[in-house]
């Protein structure tokens, strides 16, 4: 647990050095920070003991901090948790280093609020306790709102503004649901207790009704972060807006706050209503990814082209996250951490030649991989990386959250509640082609075709100086320059990692596996129940009481139940 | 509790106002001494201010013995000694702030040998005096035992705020918000004795304890009387003033504006803690245990609520004051205003502890009332550091882009609006959880929900006042903008902006202080039981 806390505390530590060190020296303090977060994860990662087993680790009990309201400063990891702090913390040193060009007014506070962003992002994937989780899951747009409304474009302060009221409005509610949870808990125990693991033994017992507007308030506030149709819309301002380094953690890691919370809180906590919801989420995903795709396909920017990819594929991981099968809920889990690394790693593309022609333009720029080979050789592994090419990371976590989905329909035998199949998988299946489209397209445009740069002097002038106010200098990357060896060292780590994890998908997928059985663990006894409620609605009322009982002796024991069912 | 001799029943009560006389002296110190020729007596005011009230502190310690505190015949016994030493402490900081504000014009023509010295025309030493006597009296009401002291402790608590607000500052504008302030104070009062005479003409008494078993006697033969509620609600409404609750809150953005930062801090604070103190002491005679009962089941204790009237009425004043300051919050252009509508709505979140009730309910009031008194002084304390032309910083544009000359005070404006916003891991955060956990015991589902739609709401203003110094370019009147001569106002903000932080670090023991503070009289009193612990 100390190892944990020092993973989250070293770089807060690098940025108060940092606060008091010359300008100068704040991009060392700053890789040093992250690069010894990083070493510490994988430490731990190395070390971790609980990949086979799905359970939390360390798993001693509660530290005490606001002991009367029952709050600790509990952190442990599971392997879906440590998988994304590990991604975070990847990127975050890498996120430092791309921005060494680009950032050159308020280069302290910039990396200052990296670190602290880093912090609160792997606070939220290690956080035991409901309340800690909140703190770093809310934290993280303090940092994140600065970071858009300085050194961000010209509509900067309405996106950073429009970002953080919407996750704010939407994560109050989850904070409501979260403490309701633990009056819950009191009440069934007599104390307060915020550990998540309590929270979800007593939540599950909490009546259909009551579970589906918990599940509903969890909802809102997660959705608004996935963002789920139609409560994406801020995001590809956000995206649009953010620097290259503030989108690339806002779409690898604070995106998967998301998912992740619904993985953690929502589906766990409130089975029933996971069941009662499950298609209508599956249907807005559903609607994100087509959308969202049609979208990509007449988008002519090229970063918010990314952004709305974004909001397809967590589409896609949300529809297999609610599958509510293994194969699904493994799948949304492993597509967490690609979408990560191959979304992150193409804006991380987007930006180096933003930074050289000050256009996003898909219009005005064409046959880039003339003058930037190096750049178009990981631009194009990247975009297949991200389409789902069969050997790359993407691949596998798409192919599975499909295939949770089609085999997501109540057979009575898989054990599993569904009410998504075949018409849903195949619907969804669409977004796949429309995304190897738009992609593509992408493709032909700025990386081949005829060379098209902005020759224009006046144009180039105009975007220099509509960018020259908030710190992006065309000082560092002269036009049209291939990238030099910090770029491609920016680069290199994530390309390995999406050919390892594509070809070695196997350790990983066992790894994520028991955590999704036990994610899992209370729906086959609850999809009883809520079949069950369906038949005997009209007769149900006075035998109410005892039904529920039997139903919180089969909750208790959901191995058994899973075992007969299966 | 029939002693042989009416002192000895006199002398608990004197240990335990030990704090009270500490301040009394020092107010009289003070005021003489503001009056001496040496200019060095003169400028050394605030610093017995603060000695003073830092002696009260001690006092509080050295004073308060569980015994003395049980045999004061006191509601809440040991309420005391959670907020005599809050209201003290953050009574320091409010002095920082007015550091070389009162009398500024005065001691400067003074200083450059324009005039000779003359007793008259300064009024620092009034200013300090009746600063001590204001936190007196926001100290007395802690130990008050019936309706007289209690109004009296009221009284002495608004009455030297009013001349504050008028002598404060300088030009006209703080006189006319005094003017105001004063004649709605005063109707404001008038509605709260005439409350009190309407109880005591219910019950009989004027004791609290006493008035709280003849209301118990009520409720048990049938609810209570017609009269009793009409007192109560004329009392309730009349504290709303203080408070700065609807329908009593409208004075506020008009005598915040008008009134010189540093007092303007001060009227957001101590009245109001005087006020909610009031509050709890008048609720904890109605009771929070009217209308117990058990659901059939026998499983879930429903909650034990207020009478039916009281609690409505509590309801709709909570509802409504934190949407009306939220929302009204959203509607200005001047920042000492949306300071105003914010403290509005902070008090209609607080209005949830108070109907939510014992125990945890009033732990999460108390608690509120330190967080919000740290997180509101830290963002009036940003303003009154700094100034433009001689002038006090107002408009949204004096502070724009704050950061490129004064980035302390802009990070401590930044820092002071999240933590009112509810944002981890400030120690407004802290509040608000515990505050809907509260709630929640309560079975006050609903409020919760009204006051997380009001958070949301609220980001806006908070985030437009947060953003605003460290992101919009400076305009050309925060260009003229420059720091106060004395430095401890940037010492006040500094120090509340950190105990943010700090505080939520210590929240669990602040949290079983104040649970200490609420809990109910020693066994031993046979007059306090039963009713506080259900």
């Amino acid at each position: 647990m100390t190892e944990i806390w020092l993973a989250i505390l070293v770089p807060i530590a690098a940025a108060l050095g940092l606060a008091v060190s010359p300008a100068r020296h704040a991009r060392s303090w700053a890789l040093a920070g992250t690069l010894a977060s990083l070493a510490i994860l994988t430490d731990i990662a190395w070390q971790f003991p609980a990949w086979k087993t799905g359970t939390y680790f360390p798993s001693t009990d509660a530290v005490p901090w606001i002991a009367g309201a029952g709050i600790g400063l509990s952190v442990g990891f599971d392997t879906v948790g440590l998988l994304m702090a590990l991604l975070t913390a990847l990127l975050m040193p890498l996120c430092i280093l791309s921005s060494y060009s680009s950032i050159t007014e308020r280069v302290r506070e910039y990396y200052g609020w990296f670190l602290v962003l880093g912090s609160s992002i792997i606070l939220a994937f290690a956080a035991r306790d409901a309340i800690l989780f909140y703190i770093g899951y809310e934290f993280t747009l303090v940092p994140m709102t600065i970071i858009i409304a300085v050194y961000g474009g010209t509509e900067r302060r309405i996106a950073a503004i429009k970002m953080f009221l919407y996750t704010f409005l939407g994560s109050m509610f989850m904070l409501a649901a979260l403490l309701y949870v633990g009056w819950e808990h009191r009440l069934a125990t007599g104390a307060w207790n915020f550990d998540i693991d309590a929270l979800i033994a007593t939540s599950v017992r909490l009546p259909s009704s009551t579970q589906y507007w918990l599940f509903a308030a969890l909802m809102i506030g997660f959705a608004v972060k996935v963002p789920l149709f139609p409560l994406h819309t801020w995001l590809p301002l956000a995206h649009d807006q953010a620097p290259t380094a503030g989108s690339v953690i806002l779409a690898a890691s604070m995106l998967k706050l998301g998912t992740y919370g619904n993985y953690r809180f929502a589906l766990p906590m409130a089975p029933a209503g996971g069941v009662e919801l499950m298609s209508v989420v599956a249907i807005l995903s559903i609607i994100a990814i087509l959308y969202a795709s049609l979208i990509c396909w007449v988008q002519t920017d090229a970063k918010k082209l990314i952004a709305y990819s974004s909001v397809a594929h967590l589409g896609l991981c949300m529809l297999g996250l609610f599958s509510l099968n293994p194969v699904g809920v493994e799948g949304a889990v492993f597509y967490m951490v690609n979408h990560g690394v191959s979304t992150g790693a193409l804006f991380l593309c987007i930006g180096m030649f933003y930074e050289r022609y000050h256009t996003k333009d898909t219009e005005v720029l064409g046959g880039l991989a003339r003058r930037m080979p190096v750049w178009a050789c990981f631009m194009v592994f990247f975009t297949l990386a991200s389409i789902g090419l069969p050997g790359l990371n993407g691949f596998i976590g798409e192919f599975l959250c499909l295939g949770g989905t089609f085999i997501a329909e109540h057979d009575g035998q898989s054990g599993y509640p569904g009410v998504l199949g075949p018409w849903y998988a195949v619907v969804a299946g669409l977004g796949l082609i429309l995304a190897a489209m738009y992609l593509l397209i992408l493709l032909g445009k700025i990386v081949w075709g005829p060379l098209r740069e902005p020759h224009d002097e006046h144009a180039a002038h105009a975007a220099h100086a509509e960018h020259a106010g908030h710190g992006h200098h065309a000082t560092a990357s002269a036009l049209g320059a291939d990238l030099n060896l910090r770029e491609i060292v920016t680069l290199a780590p994530l390309a390995i990692a999406c050919l390892w994890i594509g070809f070695q998908p196997k350790p990983m997928l066992d790894a994520i596996a028991p955590c999704a059985e036990r994610m899992l663990a209370h729906y086959p006894a609850n999809v009883e129940r809520h079949l069950h409620a369906n038949e005997t609605a009209v007769a149900a009322t006075t035998a109410e009481s005892s039904g529920d009982t039997a139903v919180a002796a089969t909750t208790a024991t959901p191995s058994n139940a899973k075992g007969e069912a299966r | 509790m029939s002693p042989v001799l009416p002192i000895l029943s006199l002398a608990p009560k004197l240990q335990l106002l030990l704090p009270e006389m500490v301040l009394f002296v020092g107010a009289v110190v003070v005021a003489v001494r503001g009056l001496s020729k040496h200019r060095g007596a003169r400028e050394s005011l605030p610093l017995l201010t603060i000695l003073t009230l830092a002696g009260s502190i001690a006092a509080v310690f050295v004073s308060w013995t569980p015994s003395a505190a049980s045999d004061a015949g006191l509601l809440l016994p040991n309420l005391g000694r959670f907020v005599k030493p809050m209201i003290a402490g953050i009574a320091m900081v409010l002095v920082l702030l007015s550091i070389g504000t009162v009398d500024r014009q005065t001691e400067a023509v003074v200083a450059r040998g324009r005039r000779a010295f003359d007793p008259q025309r300064v009024i620092r030493g009034e200013f300090y005096a009746f600063f001590l006597f204001s936190v007196m009296g926001a100290m007395l009401l802690c130990n008050a035992n019936d309706l007289i002291w209690l109004f009296l402790a009221i009284e002495l608590v608004s009455l030297p705020t009013y001349i504050m607000v008028a002598v404060g500052g300088h030009g006209n504008r703080p006189q006319e918000a005094a003017v105001k302030y004063f004649f709605l104070g005063a109707m404001s009062t008038a509605v709260f004795l005439y409350g009190f005479a309407l109880i005591y003409g219910a019950t009989g008494t004027l004791e609290l304890a006493a008035i709280r078993d003849a209301l118990a006697a009520q409720a048990a033969s049938g609810g209570l009387s017609t009269l009793s509620i009409l007192g109560l609600v004329m009392v309730i409404l009349g504290l709303c003033f203080k408070i700065t609750a609807v329908p009593m809150h409208f004075y506020a953005p008009d005598v915040y504006e008008g009134a010189p930062t540093h007092v303007a801090a001060f009227l957001a604070f101590i009245p109001k803690v005087a006020g909610f103190l009031a509050l709890i002491l008048i609720l904890t005679c109605v009771g929070w245990s009217g209308h117990s009962f058990l659901e059939p089941d026998g499983v879930r204790i429903a909650y034990n609520g207020l009478p039916t009237p009281i609690a409505a009425i509590l309801w709709m004043v909570a509802v409504i004051t934190m949407t009306l300051g939220n929302l009204g919050g959203l509607l200005q252009h001047s920042v000492k205003r949306t300071f105003a509508y914010s403290s509005i709505a902070h008090s209609g979140y607080m209005v949830i502890g108070l109907i939510a009730g014992p125990a945890a309910g009033i732990d999460a009031l108390l608690f509120y009332l330190l967080a919000y008194g740290v997180m509101t002084t830290a963002s009036f304390a940003a303003l009154a550091a700094l100034e433009r032309k001689g002038e006090e910083l107002n408009h949204f544009s004096d502070i724009a882009g704050m950061r490129v000359k004064h980035p302390v005070m802009a990070w401590m404006l930044a820092v002071s609006q999240s933590s009112l916003v509810g944002m981890p891991p400030f120690i407004g955060f802290v509040a608000k959880v515990y505050l809907f956990i509260a709630a929640f015991e309560a079975g006050h589902v609903g409020l919760v929900i009204a006051a997380v739609l009001n958070s949301a709401i609220s980001a806006l203003y908070y985030l437009r006042i947060a953003i605003m110094p460290l992101v919009a370019p400076p305009s050309a009147r925060s260009d003229e903008v420059t720091l106060v001569p004395s430095i401890w106002p940037r010492v006040a903000a500094i120090a509340c902006g950190t105990g943010t932080i700090i505080l939520t670090l210590v929240s669990g023991q602040l949290l079983s202080a104040v649970r200490s503070s609420t809990a109910p009289a020693q066994p031993t009193t046979t007059a306090m039981d039963g009713r506080a612990s259900p």
